[in-house]
Parts: structure tokens; C-alpha cells; sequence
């Protein structure tokens, strides 16, 4: 049986995995490296941004977990949080798209 | 795991912040600024709270009914940042902290998270299978103690503060600081004293 045939079965959304198998048996691995430059600026970017009122850690979250189940998983942390920053920024027309080009 | 970032992400992320600076929205200043705020942000600053707490049953008390104000009184801003909240353990219970849904972390007194904490393997094994992760860890729990995970949220952030361990009558704030790590302040490691 599959699970379409199961609707009333809740699927959580692709970023809400507390508690599910898929992981099980994977051991948590141990890593001490700081985020890289990349990740450095994107996060100090995040919070400027939110500083100024641009936007928020609520709407920041809302970006990462539109993002599609394939690409979620291959992105890296900080590569998911700037497509959701630049989604949000052209959504808000504080950037448009022909300037990201 | 941390990957490197690809090519084409770091001209992503050139081309917004230029687009950004052309509109006045953020300058290349600011951002460095920002940047050396959350790299000076350390476990240290929890690891001093929990000694305090330890000493100082004022501290303990200030700190376990409002963590913000905790922070803020060893001389760290906490504006912008979410509430504090301080899990006390006990004899009998212990606390761990987690994101489920991402990344929530008291930066503020703990820095930037590491990447195991942001890995789904811990998100996803640390609510049902808290005793395995610690033990894989070198952090066993016995069974008697009963263990509670809190979910960290965008709204709310947690610490732990652990037990003081047995063995440490008379040190003093700094000795009892050197023993507390972050994993200690996240709880997913039990304060031990050196070999």
C-alpha cells in the first residue's frame, strides 16, 4: 500500500524531520570547523537584514522551507539560507530580479 | 558535514549584496562589523553564567527566571535577539536542546552553531533516540535520570544548566567556567572534570 492511500496520514514538510527513520542510522558526525567565508558573510547578511527591518527569522524560515525536497537536501546550510534571503528581498521590491542577473 | 560552498552560490551571494549596496540597503562596513559581533559571541559567556549559578544562589535564581537579562548583565547585548530561556537539571532530569525544524541556537551565548547541530541526522535522531546520541557521544545518561528534549524555536531559545559535578567544593568561578563546554550548554555532554 502506499501512502497516497493513507490521506488522512499527516507528511510533515520536507524541513520538519524531529523524530523521523530516515536517519536512524545515521551516526551524528562530529564537526568542530567554523563556518566558512561564505557562510560567515551570508549569516552576517541574514542579520543586518533583520536588523534594519527587512526581514525577519520567521520569514527567513518560511524561504528555507519552500525550497523543494531534492534541492533542500543538496544545498549546503548557508546556500539555503541565500536563496531564501533573495527570495525574500525580491518578493518585498527591495531588489528586483534583473538586478540578480 | 560542511561542504564548501560552490562557485555559483558565492556569485549569487556577490551579485544580491551588490544589488543590496546599489539601493543603500546594507554597506561592505556594516556587514564586517556585523560579522566580528558573531565572531566575538562564544561558549564562554554561557560557561560563565553556569559558574555564577553554581556560586551564587541570587545569580542561579535571576538567571533561571529571565536568561535575557542574565546575559545582558555580563555586559552582552541581547537586542534583536530572541528570549532566553535556562533549563534547570536536576538529580533526576537532565535537558537537551535541539532544532528540529533548522537551526535556532542561543548565539548570543554560544556563538555560531555547529554543523552537527544544524545536521539532520541530529535533528531528526536526538528526540527519539537522546540516550543513544549521548552515549555515541561518551555521555551516557544513566536510566534513572529521566531525560527531556526542548525544541528551540525562532522564538525562544534554550540552555542548559547542568548539575555542578561532584568533586569541585571550594573552586573557584573561573575553574568551575573551564569545565563547562558547549556541548555542555546545549546538553549534549555532562560536565566532567579533568582526568
Amino acid at each position: 500500500m502506499s501512502d497516497t492511500e493513507h490521506p488522512t496520514e499527516h507528511t510533515p514538510a520536507i524541513h520538519d524531520i524531529g523524530g523521523i527513520q530516515r536517519f536512524h542510522c545515521t551516526p551524528v558526525e562530529y564537526d568542530e570547523e567554523p563556518p566558512d567565508a561564505f557562510g560567515k558573510r551570508v549569516d552576517a547578511l541574514r542579520q543586518l537584514l533583520a536588523r534594519k527591518g527587512y526581514m525577519t527569522v520567521d520569514e527567513l524560515r518560511r524561504g528555507i522551507e519552500s525550497i523543494p525536497e531534492p534541492e533542500y537536501f543538496a544545498l549546503t546550510y548557508y546556500e539555503r539560507w541565500l536563496r531564501s534571503i533573495e527570495l525574500l528581498m525580491v518578493e518585498k521590491g527591495v531588489v528586483t530580479k534583473e538586478e540578480l542577473t | 558535514m560542511s561542504n564548501p560552498a560552490r562557485a555559483e552560490s558565492l556569485e549569487q551571494l556577490e551579485r544580491l549584496v551588490a544589488a543590496l549596496m546599489t539601493k543603500g540597503v546594507v554597506s561592505e562596513a556594516e556587514l564586517a562589523a556585523q560579522q566580528a559581533s558573531t565572531d566575538r559571541a562564544s561558549p564562554e559567556i554561557g560557561a560563565r553564567m553556569v559558574a555564577r549559578a553554581w556560586l551564587d544562589p541570587a545569580w542561579r535564581a535571576m538567571m533561571l527566571k529571565n536568561g535575557t537579562e542574565a546575559v545582558e548583565a555580563l555586559g552582552v547585548s541581547m537586542a534583536g535577539a530572541p528570549p532566553l530561556g535556562v533549563l534547570e537539571d536536576t538529580a533526576r532530569r537532565h535537558h537537551v536542546i535541539v532544532c528540529t525544524l533548522c537551526s535556532c541556537y542561543p548565539r548570543a551565548v554560544l556563538g555560531y552553531p555547529p554543523h552537527w547541530y544544524k545536521s539532520f541526522s541530529y535533528r531528526s535522531r536526538v528526540v527519539r533516540e537522546p540516550r543513544m546520541v549521548m552515549a555515541e557521544w561518551g555521555s551516557p545518561v544513566p536510566d534513572d535520570i529521566e531525560l527531556r528534549v526542548v525544541d528551540s524555536t525562532a522564538d525562544y531559545r534554550w540552555m542548559v544548566l547542568p548539575m555542578r559535578p561532584a568533586g569541585t567544593e571550594g573552586w573557584s568561578e573561573d575553574q568551575l567556567a573551564a569545565l563547562i563546554t558547549r556541548d555542555v550548554l546545549v546538553g549534549v555532554a555532562l560536565p566532567k572534570l579533568p582526568a
